[in-house]
């Protein structure tokens, strides 16, 4: 198995370790709820290296990624960062990215790890005019540092003023070394920044970090964060056979972009609707509804979870999935097929969790809320 | 590792603990330690039969669910409802307040031929090589 450069401190902490496609990763460090709270209380530190790391470079990059994904990258500024998907000619979701504008012929595209190396390759067979494509991701890490008080941590840390970065904002953190970014993203829904570096700088942050209190966060409340905020997992709730409109994605389609892989396939679903429709549900005291359980209304199957979990912040089990459009508008009841018994429903407007937005007002910030993710 | 020595253990890491009128059951502090979070117990129905080895009751944790299986055959007498409002009781206190449910057995001694303390041990030991 793929081991990351902070395999050894994953150890050293004797965090629970699980196989994540082909990677030895932490599932969880003390359990799975706990590092959970952390984050939405405080702070937490994920390891997040197994995910790949693609630079593209030259005067051709922006138009050589604009013609693989949905979003308009031309409307990207420099220091700026787009959560996109790059599709293949059928419309079809082949990985969801977000794309660093980290200088001004310089992207820094992070994949999921799955997908790395036929990113890596895609990219580079598309490639148009005078540009460069590198799987940079060996020798290199990305650390997440997530929760209220994630700016005031890396703050400290790296000696900057990383608070006052908007979401979606990326800046060079030299304090922390050569080749090192931080971005105001993440995967949890609460506030926070990723932060791509060497493997021994990543080290030597992370070992800051906890020394300052974060709390080491597994992929296991990595789940549980990032369904509470209705994000997608690419390869559970979505595939190379899903649409943008099928999974609620549609606002990331620019569709006054002349061109893009699949943008005629798009365009017509866009107006003629598409079969299914991607939505989140609630459940009273019960078991957890899992990928593949079947969702029944009025005693007929209409759909399939596709990711389920506990939610710590609303005590109940959640889940999403999809099912046939007449049955998606929020306040529809429905039942989950849960080891053949069916238990009650309900649809609900996603996310399940505005982490960010209850942060504000519980810390009485009067920071305007911004953006979407 | 906590493994009290008036129970009795199964295979499966259920402890039984025979009472005047019934046999209590729960999950042993090794099941909860892999477990984790529990947020969810399926408890049987009072009244139900069971039969020794067949799945009485599941515990979910965040992560998957487990069946839990019926030590001795008998009947259900009485079930744990604290666990549908607070499935923690089962890690805060395994031996005590998250027991999961009570049968009536249908022989008596049918508990005494389960694994002692020690035997459960050595199980245990045997499992983590």
């Amino acid at each position: 198995m793929h081991k990351t450069a902070l395999h050894p401190e994953h150890l050293k902490l004797g965090a629970k370790m699980t196989e994540f496609h082909g990677w030895d990763m932490p599932l969880y460090y003390t359990s799975i709820l706990e590092e959970h709270h952390s984050v939405r209380s405080a702070v937490g530190v994920f390891d997040i290296s197994h995910m790949g790391q693609v630079w593209v470079r030259g005067p051709g990059a922006c138009g050589t990624l604009n013609e693989l994904v949905v979003s308009d990258l031309t409307q990207v500024g420099p220091d700026r960062a787009c959560y996109t998907l790059l599709t293949n000619e059928q419309g079809g979701i082949l990985d969801d990215l977000i794309i660093y504008r980290v200088g001004d012929q310089d992207y820094l595209v992070i994949v999921n790890c799955a997908n790395r190396e036929a990113d890596a390759s895609w990219l580079s067979a598309h490639r148009r005019g005078e540009v460069e494509v590198r799987d940079i991701s060996n020798g290199r890490s990305i650390v997440a540092v997530q929760g209220p008080h994630a700016s005031r941590l890396l703050d400290e840390v790296a000696g900057t003023r990383v608070g006052g970065l908007g979401r979606f904002d990326v800046v060079p953190l030299p304090s922390l070394g050569e080749w090192v970014w931080a971005a105001r993203t993440g995967y949890t829904g609460s506030d926070g920044f990723e932060v791509f570096l060497p493997d021994q700088a990543a080290v030597r942050l992370w070992r800051r970090l906890l020394e300052r209190g974060a709390q080491p966060v597994g992929l296991g409340a990595r789940d549980t964060l990032r369904l509470e905020a209705g994000l997608r997992l690419y390869g559970t709730d979505m595939d190379a056979a899903t649409s943008p409109y099928e999974v609620g994605l549609g606002w990331t389609v620019a569709v006054h972009k002349p061109s893009f892989l699949g943008k005629d396939v798009l365009m017509r679903q866009r107006e003629g609707g598409v079969a299914r429709k991607f939505i989140g549900f609630e459940m009273g005291e019960g078991p957890v509804p899992r990928h593949g359980c079947a969702i029944v209304a009025e005693q007929r199957r209409v759909g399939t979870v596709t990711s389920g979990t506990f939610s710590a912040t609303l005590n109940k089990p959640i889940g999403m999935g999809y099912v046939e459009p007449a049955c998606a508008s929020p306040g529809t009841p429905l039942a989950i097929d849960i080891r053949t018994k069916p238990y009650p429903a309900v649809v609900v407007k996603l996310p399940f969790v505005r982490a960010r937005e209850q942060a504000n007002v519980a810390a009485g910030s009067s920071t305007p809320l911004t953006g979407r993710l | 590792m906590n493994i009290p020595g008036d129970l009795r253990y199964t295979k499966t890491h259920e402890w039984a603990k025979p009472l005047e009128a019934d046999v209590l059951i729960g999950i042993t502090a090794h099941a909860q330690e892999e477990l984790r979070d529990v947020v969810f117990v399926e408890l049987p129905v009072v009244g139900a039969a069971v039969k020794r080895g067949d799945q009485a009751a599941v515990v979910e944790s965040v992560k998957a669910a487990f069946d839990i299986y019926a030590p001795v055959s008998g009947t259900v007498t009485r079930v744990n409802s604290a666990l549908t409002k607070s499935p923690q009781l089962v890690n805060q206190d395994c031996y005590g307040q998250g027991w999961f449910f009570a049968v009536k057995p249908d022989r008596p001694d049918e508990v005494k031929t389960l694994m002692t303390a020690e035997e459960y041990a050595k199980t245990i030991q045997a499992e983590a090589h």
